[in-house]
């Protein structure tokens, strides 16, 4: 497989970074950094990374089927991650939640017909002094509210 | 970035730099003194330097409150393997959110920390351990650093000391569980995250197999304070079983909710009403965990006379945790509360021990279907019964963390359950002020 440049540097540093023949340490940040680049965690991904830690396939199968980032099936281009964990439950995180899915007409971790949105139900995001929030991708949204998710949604709908 | 504004009732040592411009930088980190602590240190025998942290009365900042100085103490310098410092920036907890605010704002100071901890324990080598939700702060940490190599705060012969510290950032890809310390080394080796069985701890048999030290990014960010100042200066501020401040994030019902560093020991009715603003709506107190939501709840008359204090609030059989603090007023809806609980650590059960992977699972089918449509008397005895046959049988504390604060919320909270049973609607939920899952 090929990566970007910035991404084949980020994995040559990785796999320095971890003492002399303990290189599976890089394995699960390859994994969420492909998957960032390349959009899930495909077969192929996992030959490569397995190729390059030094481990086998099946290995990799069995490390990353633990990690809830870590996703087999592509997910939308833009991942609406709503968190309903008690603090943000405190202020109504679960209600965000329901709009939400009402307002794609898609549930937990489905994905919109033109591929542009997928949500999730996530557990704490760490942001509790700021809740209830959401996060786009890697994107922290504080002090959401169903009005400013509806702005939300609507531009990511749109969003190249 | 700051996110809420600050509280003059704050004490403010680890966030001393906060809101100044370019705060992130190393350049306006050494004009704030930065650094200072470890060229102190660098001059300084290791078990000088371990004396002073244990001077300082530092305890764990990630919830354990374990003494820092202790456990740097534990690692066996004479050792022929290399030895490693890890830095816990998993922040998971719920209602937790301090180590974000710290490495965002100031990410020198948790490099200082880190090379200060190396001194002491002859570690050359470390590894700031981020969940993965959290990238924006590894490419801050990364940035900083590459700043601290390029300019000899990292690397060869640190400013011509002699000594040598290579510091790295590993990512996480979701997983509450990893914030615990053995799984969090299980994770950085390549693994699943499965806690180990201890002894041996961390401080012998650590990072890929090695003696190492391994803390919370708090507790880090305040040991350049302590090296600069002297650890009577630290342990000053604080009570006398624990010194310093806590980062403290303040969340759930009150009308400025934020992240405050408080000084151990800060009155809790004063937290809410004065740092907090108090409680919104002008509504009444019910709740409060003081320290994530592995902690076991108060109730208002409980919290009446308390200190964020670790020993205050063992008394009251409660524990100041990772600081975030949930507050809940008088409109929450206590069995939700429990039951939104429990749906999270039977999520994050890794599974790998029974009491803990089907507990946490039992729990929630028996809150969620209480909450959504009522139950039998027998059912909250039920929830009593399986929470306590899962404490202390469990490899790790996730199991103590889902039990602790069912088992509080059902002995304090009882009518709440009994009003339940009856199923919809929730008394809360028809109220208007909470709604149904």
């Amino acid at each position: 497989m090929t990566f970007s440049p910035q991404l084949e540097a980020r994995f040559e540093r990785l796999l320095k970074s971890y003492p002399e023949g303990r290189q599976r340490a890089a394995m699960v940040p390859m994994l969420l950094y492909a998957q960032d680049e390349v959009g899930h965690i495909s077969d192929e991904l996992i030959e490569e990374v397995a190729r390059r830690v030094g481990v086998t396939a099946l290995q990799v199968n069995e490390v990353l089927s633990y990690y809830s980032m870590l996703h087999r099936q592509p997910l939308g281009k833009y991942h609406v991650q709503i968190c309903t964990n008690i603090s943000c439950l405190l202020h109504d995180g679960d209600k965000l939640w329901e709009h939400a899915c009402k307002k794609l007409g898609i549930g937990h971790k489905e994905t919109t017909g033109d591929g542009q949105i997928s949500i999730e139900e996530v557990e704490c995001i760490g942001a509790c002094s700021w809740a209830p929030a959401i996060q786009v991708n890697y994107d922290f949204h504080h002090f959401v509210t169903p009005e400013k998710l509806d702005q939300l949604l609507d531009s990511l709908r749109k969003k190249p | 970035m700051l996110y809420n504004e600050p509280s003059p009732l704050e004490t403010r040592v680890l966030s001393r730099r906060f809101g100044l411009p370019n705060s992130a930088s190393l350049e306006t980190y050494l004009a704030t003194d930065g650094y200072q602590g470890f060229l102190k240190a660098a001059g300084m025998k290791p078990e000088e330097i371990i004396e002073e942290v244990k001077i300082s009365n530092l305890r764990g900042r990630g919830g354990a409150g374990f003494p820092a100085g202790m456990k740097w103490g534990f690692v066996p310098r004479t050792s022929p393997k290399p030895k490693y410092i890890v830095v816990n920036a998993d922040e998971s907890e719920p209602a937790t959110c301090k180590d974000r605010v710290l490495m965002e704002n100031d990410p020198h100071q948790l490099i200082e920390g880190v090379l200060i901890a190396g001194l002491a324990v002859g570690a050359h080598a470390g590894y700031i351990y981020v969940r993965g939700e959290y990238r924006y702060l590894i490419e801050i940490m990364d940035k900083a650093i590459a700043e601290a190599y390029a300019n000899g705060w990292l690397g060869k012969n640190v400013q011509g000391t002699g000594f040598d510290f290579e510091l790295y950032t590993h990512t996480g890809a979701g997983a509450y569980e990893c914030g615990e310390e053995s799984a969090l080394l299980e994770s950085l080796e390549g693994m699943r995250g499965i806690p180990r069985i201890r002894p041996p701890f961390p401080a012998v048999v650590g990072a890929f197999q090695c003696p190492t030290v391994l803390s919370n990014v708090e507790t880090f960010c305040a040991v350049p304070a302590i090296l600069r100042d002297g650890g009577a200066a630290f342990a000053a501020l604080g009570v006398p079983r624990a010194g310093g401040t806590k980062m403290t994030c303040l969340t759930g019902h009150v009308n400025k909710p934020g992240v405050y560093e408080l000084r151990i020991g800060f009155p809790v009715k004063q937290m809410i009403e004065e740092v907090g603003g108090g409680i919104r709506n002008g509504r009444k107190l019910k709740a409060l965990i003081p320290g994530g939501s592995s902690c076991p709840v108060l109730t208002a008359e409980e919290c009446e006379g308390l200190t964020m204090d670790y020993d205050a609030m063992a008394a009251r059989k409660t524990m100041l945790g990772s600081g975030g603090v949930i507050v809940m007023d008088e409109d929450t809806c206590m069995v939700k509360a429990a039951m939104r609980i429990m749906r999270f650590y039977a999520h994050e059960s890794c599974g790998w021990c029974i009491p803990c992977r089907e507990g946490t699972t039992w729990l929630r089918k028996i809150l969620v279907r209480l909450h959504e449509s009522g139950g039998t008397r027998g059912d909250i005895d039920l929830i009593g019964d399986i929470a306590r046959n899962m404490l202390g049988r469990t490899f790790c504390p996730l199991g103590d963390a889902a039990a602790m604060p069912t088992i509080s919320i059902v002995e304090k909270f009882r009518s709440e359950f009994e009003e339940h049973l009856a199923g919809r609607p929730c008394p809360y939920e028809s109220a208007g002020h909470m709604v149904v899952v």
